[in-house]
């Protein structure tokens, strides 16, 4: 019961402090806070599949260009559409679609957890790293599709003008909410089933567990969470591309699930503040700067060279990730603990 | 006669060419303590394999509680109330004990996903019954102060016993223990036979053991089935079983030809 208050007041703080920083903040720190965001969104839903349950997947780019492109399609107004399909002219069903922003977000998931789904019915069947073979050819078959349907996609002119609904009051929130969901399903039967499969097949079997049924259930979660993602992103960019969706972006997801540490939620978290916020809060190396009254010139590409060596710092002094697979209750929990045994 | 709880009936098991059990039948009576022993490569294992639906026998069958039970798929047969230990111990390593034991009682917790994703009352109902019910049986086996420990940090006798608490978890009527006591020193094997007898007779078990140590199986066994090279040599008592000549021979080679 204490616990539970504790997580509402929290809960709540967090809505409280995002509601803040929506209202205060100038629109070049909410355009980073948005990034971070939807990158959150996606490398907590990556980290379910990848890290907790131990399946190696190279999906992200696929699913995020399904919410994306589904999203827009709802939010785009049926008379720009006809004006923005340069090439051919829309399908009929493109034209149809029209819904509220909430409702295009969750057709966007849905349709990424279908997918999911029957991408899991095959591959899950056997063992080994097959999901990473089908999941990546998973994405260039998105990416190949959106560039020779322009009839539903606009090919690769691909979609504009998006109408911007979403805010940090929406990404924020969604963030939280993967967040809280994704904790919630890890602290369960099923997170524990999910590690279980992870740690050892066999005996995870053996203790009754379906292990078909729990990656698959792990794969969709992680779908619908990164469909939604896509769609906040397309809402936010306001303009999507095939291109966009490109293997780097699950590269650089990848970087950061293993950043924070494979399995650990808050690792990811902080992980995708650290690397997305260091995207720009390295930007200074690239300018011209002044050490000991020398002009180092200005170097672009710069702050990626030193972003490489942070990551390399970072395997060779914390080769689990900055949180191995524990959450930041555990931690606390067995700190208290240690202290009590002393 | 008593009831019996697990019949072997003329299993028959072949990898490609080579027949690792031939022909083989043998009874579990229902509370008995039953010994599977046999030299390296006699198909122990692998009978305990198709027990648990890991493997298909060629041919045979495999009757539990009067119900035909071959082929079950290995997750659905703990729902029959059959649970394995493993011979090289098989931990969930980045769990804590507690949650290795938790996860034995997977199949016996009702709430769906979207319970758990929304903290609805019957998870926290089914979460603390089952906290409650598996520092219990950490109790029993003594190791409850090690519950928050990472499970692969305990010495290798307790990690057995973290083994065994796991299968009991959930609620077999037939345990089937693969080499319970390999690699222990002759104190914690004497701690284990204690223990093993301990929980058959609170959970009303049936246990189906492999085993090489004979002083174990003796003291623990009603009876025994001695395989050699997938067929049954010797059917017992296990002190017969130790003056058998088929089984010295077994063991130790024929003398009488050489």
């Amino acid at each position: 019961m204490k616990n539970a208050i504790i997580k509402l007041l929290l809960i709540l703080l967090s809505l409280g402090a995002i509601a803040l920083a929506h209202k205060s903040f100038d629109s070049y720190t909410l355009s980073i806070l948005n990034n971070i965001g939807i990158f959150a969104i996606l490398a907590l839903s990556y980290n379910l599949i990848n890290g907790v349950t131990g399946q190696f997947s190279l999906e992200p780019n696929g699913f995020v260009a399904i919410g994306a492109y589904i999203t827009a399609l709802f939010l785009i107004p049926s008379a720009d559409k006809i004006d923005m399909y340069a090439l051919v002219e829309p399908a009929p069903i493109i034209l149809q679609m029209k819904a509220n922003f909430l409702i295009a977000l969750l057709a966007g998931g849905l349709s990424a957890t279908f997918i999911a789904l029957l991408l899991s019915l095959p591959v899950f069947r056997v063992r080994g790293d097959y999901l990473a073979i089908v999941t990546l050819g998973f994405g260039f078959i998105i990416r190949i599709f959106a560039l020779n349907e322009p009839a539903y996609t606009n090919g690769a002119m691909g979609l504009n003008d998006i109408p911007e609904v979403a805010n940090f009051m929406w990404i924020g929130s969604l963030a939280l909410i993967t967040f809280v969901v994704m904790l919630h399903i890890i602290f369960s039967k099923f997170g524990r089933a999910m590690k279980a499969v992870r740690d050892d097949e066999d005996a995870a079997t053996a203790m009754g567990i379906n292990t078909f049924k729990i990656k698959t259930l792990a794969f969709m979660t992680s779908a619908f969470f990164e469909g939604i993602g896509g769609g906040l992103l397309a809402s936010f960019l306001t303009t999507i591309t095939p291109d966009q969706f490109s293997f780097l972006l699950t590269f650089q997801l990848l970087i950061i699930i293993v950043l924070g540490g494979l399995g650990s939620m808050i690792g990811s978290l902080v992980a995708t503040i650290l690397v997305m916020g260091s995207m720009e809060w390295l930007r200074f190396l690239d300018q011209d700067m002044v050490i000991f009254g020398m002009h180092t010139g200005a170097h672009p590409g710069m702050r990626m060279v030193v972003f490489a060596i942070l990551l390399i710092i970072m395997m060779l002094f914390a080769r689990r990730g900055l949180f191995g697979d524990r959450e930041l209750l555990d931690i606390l929990k067995n700190s208290f603990q240690k202290r009590a045994d002393k | 006669m008593s009831n019996t709880l697990l019949e072997i009936r003329n299993i028959t098991m072949q990898f490609g060419g080579v027949t690792a059990i031939d022909n083989l039948s043998f009874k579990v009576p229902l509370g008995s303590t039953y010994g599977l022993i046999g030299p390296n490569g006699a198909g122990k294992t692998t009978i305990f394999n198709n027990i648990t639906g890991n493997y298909f026998p060629t041919e045979g069958s495999i009757i539990f509680d009067k119900d035909d039970i071959t082929g079950t798929k290995p997750n659905k047969i703990i729902n029959r109330g059959i649970a394995r230990t493993f011979q090289n111990i098989r931990l969930f390593k980045s769990m804590n004990v507690l949650e290795n034991i938790l996860i034995g009682f997977h199949n016996q917790i009702p709430y769906t996903y979207f319970e758990a994703i929304f903290r609805l009352p019957r998870y926290h109902d089914y979460e603390k019954r089952i906290r409650v019910e598996a520092m219990g049986i950490l109790e029993e086996f003594g190791i409850a102060k090690y519950a928050n420990e990472s499970a692969t940090s305990l010495s290798y006798g307790n990690q057995r016993k973290v083994e065994i608490a796991r299968a009991l978890a959930t609620k077999p009527k037939l345990l089937l223990l693969d080499e319970p006591a390999a690699g222990m020193n002759p104190n914690e094997t004497a701690e284990l036979s204690d223990i093993i007898q301990k929980i058959k007779d609170d959970y009303d078990l049936t246990i189906l053991l492999i085993e090489h140590d004979m002083k174990f199986v003796n003291a623990m066994c009603d009876s025994v089935t001695v395989l050699d090279y997938g067929e049954k040599i010797f059917e017992g008592k296990p002190s017969d079983a130790i003056v058998d000549s088929k089984v010295i021979s077994a063991y130790l080679g024929d003398f009488t030809n050489a």
